[in-house]
């Protein structure tokens, strides 16, 4: 299995799928559970990843009659035990915080993180799991870290990569303070609730166009983290991209120093440069990277980034990414060797505590 | 003269020809220099920003802005930061240190002095353009 034969890999980002409402049911109130009912509220699958559509899973880790990665059993079979994975991080991306309604949103990440407690981490010691929040409402949201974070098993703190607002943003704070209390990091996830186009020259109209693109909000939220102070207020904050590509990263450093030379009398709270910070602050996944073709240009590229304890070792199961056995495949076994272990229990405090 | 034997002082400006948080661009064996004023005392830095070049004696001086937390902005040292009219890099005058990167860059900067007109004609110093007259203060800077 190449470099993965080595023990103890930590996945930083499995999607756990949600069969339907009907798995959810159990998880909401006697009143939410009537307005699913009624209205006939399902399939609330991110619309970057519909079920059928050939990147949300493996075509080998498909099973006919069921959504993938929507059971335990798959999930062991395909990844835990194929890849030796000791710890996993549950991201599930069901469309919960999506909702125009800010209850409806609450209620359905409830449901969803009382689903994952119960349904996956409950029955796999080795999982951990992101809580899902509603974060249009940012006191609700709020709520909802403060009930999980007492189960050391949700490890971090799952949105998505567009909302209503930009991320920074003071009125998001209370969000980033609850983070910080409870060792928490910010996973921002490729994926929109869709209230934004995802290009600042309006909507695409490909969803090609819409995949390309998640560089372009990945960098506004990171740069909207950084000017806004968010590292300068909550200094033990950290923040995951999930899915981000690391690509852009040389770019990013550049011109965002540059700027900050220039301009940072407007943010004079920002008193490292963005790429010293984000060195510092910021993980990355490594599903799905941008990999040039000639692998010493991949050398090149990390030389530009200048860190090697930045990468999270991620399969990204059961999205379609790699074929074979081997989710490090093309990747240096230098940089491997922080990412597959040292670097995820450096991001998560909490999964420290369990190895 | 207090600087080692290689410095050679250079009469530069009259007091009273650089306004209060103002700027003049003078040479210097060739060498273009921003000198500036303020608060009565006199500052002079290579006219050279070394980031693209752009001409510093065209900034303009501004304070120290510096914060501890998000919104809350601390102003200190009223015009004693240059800031670069190109790209807006700010230059400790009093060094010539950048704020962002103090110790890698920097605008060579040189130390200025005040004397009387009456001192002066007993020199040492270089002239070289400079009319220098009994009355009156002049700025002097030191260089090789």
């Amino acid at each position: 299995m190449g470099h993965i034969a080595a023990t103890g890999l930590i996945d930083c980002d499995i999607h756990p799928a949600v069969p339907g409402m009907k798995a959810l049911l159990p998880y909401f109130d006697a009143h939410w559970q009537e307005v699913i009912d009624a209205r006939g509220v399902d399939g609330l699958d991110l619309a970057y990843y519909p079920p059928n559509a050939p990147i949300s899973a493996r075509p080998d880790w498909r099973v006919p009659g069921r959504k993938p990665g929507s059971t335990l059993a798959d999930m062991q079979s395909q990844a835990l035990d194929a890849f030796g994975i000791s710890h996993g991080v549950l991201n599930c991306l069901y469309g919960g915080p999506a909702m125009y309604s800010a209850d409806l949103s609450a209620a359905i990440c409830r449901a969803t993180n009382a689903w994952m407690a119960a349904e996956w981490l409950d029955k796999d010691d080795r999982l951990r799991a992101s809580i899902v929040i509603p974060i249009q409402n940012v006191e609700l949201a709020v709520d909802e870290i403060e009930r999980w974070a007492p189960d050391r098993r949700f490890v971090q703190i799952l949105v998505l990569g567009a909302h209503e607002a930009l991320l920074g943003q003071r009125h998001h704070w209370p969000i980033f303070k609850a983070a910080e209390k409870h060792g928490l990091p910010i996973a921002i996830h490729a994926g929109s609730a869709m209230r934004h186009a995802p290009t600042a020259n309006g909507w695409p109209s490909t969803l090609y166009e819409e995949h390309c693109s998640f560089t372009l909000t990945f960098q506004s939220q990171l740069l909207s983290l950084i000017a806004e102070g968010v590292f300068t207020k909550f200094p033990a904050l950290r923040v995951v991209l999930l899915e981000s590509g690391i690509a852009w990263l040389p770019s990013f450093f550049w011109r965002g120093t540059k700027m900050w030379r220039g301009m940072r009398k407007e943010i004079p709270w920002v008193d490292a440069s963005p790429a010293a910070i984000v060195r510092d602050r910021v993980r990355f996944s490594l599903q799905t990277w941008d990999l040039p073709q000639d692998p010493t240009q991949l050398d090149q590229l990390l030389e530009q980034i200048e860190a090697d304890d930045i990468f999270l070792f991620s399969t990204d199961y059961p999205h379609w990414r790699f074929d074979g056995d081997d989710p490090t495949r093309g990747l240096p076994a230098s940089l491997l060797a922080k990412a597959l272990r040292e670097t995820p229990l450096a991001t998560y405090p909490r999964l420290k505590e369990a190895v | 003269m207090s600087a080692a034997a290689n410095l050679t002082r250079h009469v530069v400006a009259k007091v009273g020809d650089i306004p209060e948080n103002g700027s003049k661009l003078v040479k210097v064996k060739g060498r273009p220099i921003a000198l500036f004023h303020v608060d009565g005392e006199y500052f002079a830095i290579s006219n050279v920003c070394p980031h693209e070049g752009g001409s510093l004696c065209h900034g303009k001086l501004v304070g120290l802005i510096r914060s501890k937390e998000p919104g809350v902005y601390e102003r200190s040292r009223p015009f004693e930061m240059l800031q670069c009219p190109w790209h807006g890099w700010e230059f400790d005058i009093r060094t010539g240190q950048s704020y962002c990167d103090p110790d890698s860059i920097k605008a060579r900067s040189y130390a200025v002095t005040v004397k009387d007109g009456a001192e002066l004609a007993e020199g040492p110093f270089v002239a070289e353009t400079f009319p220098v007259s009994v009355e009156g203060q002049y700025v002097l800077i030191e260089m090789k």
